[in-house]
């Protein structure tokens, strides 16, 4: 038996409903952590542009988020010998970040790609704001089907 | 909130920029000063920039760790009646390059720039994120 988000039992029909109304919520509210996740390491990035040595850092968003919703199991821990810990399911706090491979070798070793890097941030706002309208377009929906029939 | 900390990451960004810009502001002024009593000239500082981790993974700021001096003899013009030359007649200038001092400005404007630019995109994120549910 699974529990709902709010405790609610889900093998009731109104614990089945809140939690089919409240899922779409949860996926968009991941969807929009990881997007303003995204949206600091490109920052990062380009405020490091003219720094030697740094190495861009990304992340894979899609994969990100199926592990962040569940679909996709986090690679777990290797546990070779019997003193070592093994990672629960779900314990990785962040996301797997990515070193993005330079276009161009650079004398200072910095890999910054300062095209790629303001097209990714400018991408990466409009998912934002994409994330940001599909929750209001539910809350909406949700408060629609809440309201009375005589309601306006 | 992860999009708050866009603004130190971006910060010291810029901060770190305009202290770039700076320098290229006193090798510029100084590109014609001549070696004072001490027989020294002005010599070109160059700001050396690094990685600031900020907190969480993935939150990188920059700060410039250290001002580095340039360390190539100055250019050095044979000009006799010159109040600054040495015995044997010659004035010793700055070692400033005005082309490289210019390619560096540039940079600079355009880095500082962009971290505006990623500063501006972020507060309108948040703005809109905060009438959410409206």
């Amino acid at each position: 038996m699974r529990q709902g988000h709010d405790g609610l039992d889900a093998s009731h029909p109104e614990g089945l409903t809140m939690q089919r109304l409240t899922d779409a919520l949860d996926f968009q509210s991941k969807a929009l952590m990881l997007r303003s996740e995204r949206q600091r390491l490109i920052a990062s990035n380009i405020a490091n542009a003219d720094t030697p040595g740094y190495l861009a850092r990304d992340l894979d968003f899609s994969r990100a988020l199926k592990e962040a919703t569940g679909q996709a199991a986090m690679a777990p821990l290797a546990t070779s010998r019997a003193g070592h810990l093994g990672a629960a399911a779900g314990a990785r706090a962040q996301p797997n970040l990515l070193y993005a491979s330079p276009s161009q070798s650079n004398l200072d070793h910095n890999s910054v790609d300062m095209d790629r890097e303001r097209a990714a941030f400018a991408d990466n706002a409009v998912k934002y704001e994409a994330s940001l309208r599909f929750i209001n377009a539910s809350v909406r929906m949700m408060l629609d089907a809440m309201k009375s029939h005589n309601q306006a | 909130m992860s999009l708050f900390q866009i603004f130190n990451v971006s910060g010291s960004a810029s901060s770190a920029q305009s202290q770039r810009l700076n320098t290229v502001a006193s090798n510029l002024a100084n590109a014609d000063t001549v070696a004072g009593p001490n027989g020294q000239a002005y010599k070109a500082r160059q700001v050396v920039f690094q990685t600031q981790p900020m907190g969480d993974v993935g939150a990188a700021g920059v700060r410039v760790s250290t001002v580095v001096e340039d360390n190539t003899p100055g250019r050095r013009v044979h000009d006799p009646k010159h109040p600054g030359a040495d015995a044997e007649g010659y004035v010793t200038y700055s070692n400033v390059n005005p082309v490289e001092e210019m390619v560096n400005m540039i940079s600079a404007s355009r880095s500082y720039q962009n971290n505006v630019e990623v500063m501006n995109t972020a507060k309108n994120l948040l703005l809109k994120t905060l009438q959410l549910g409206q």
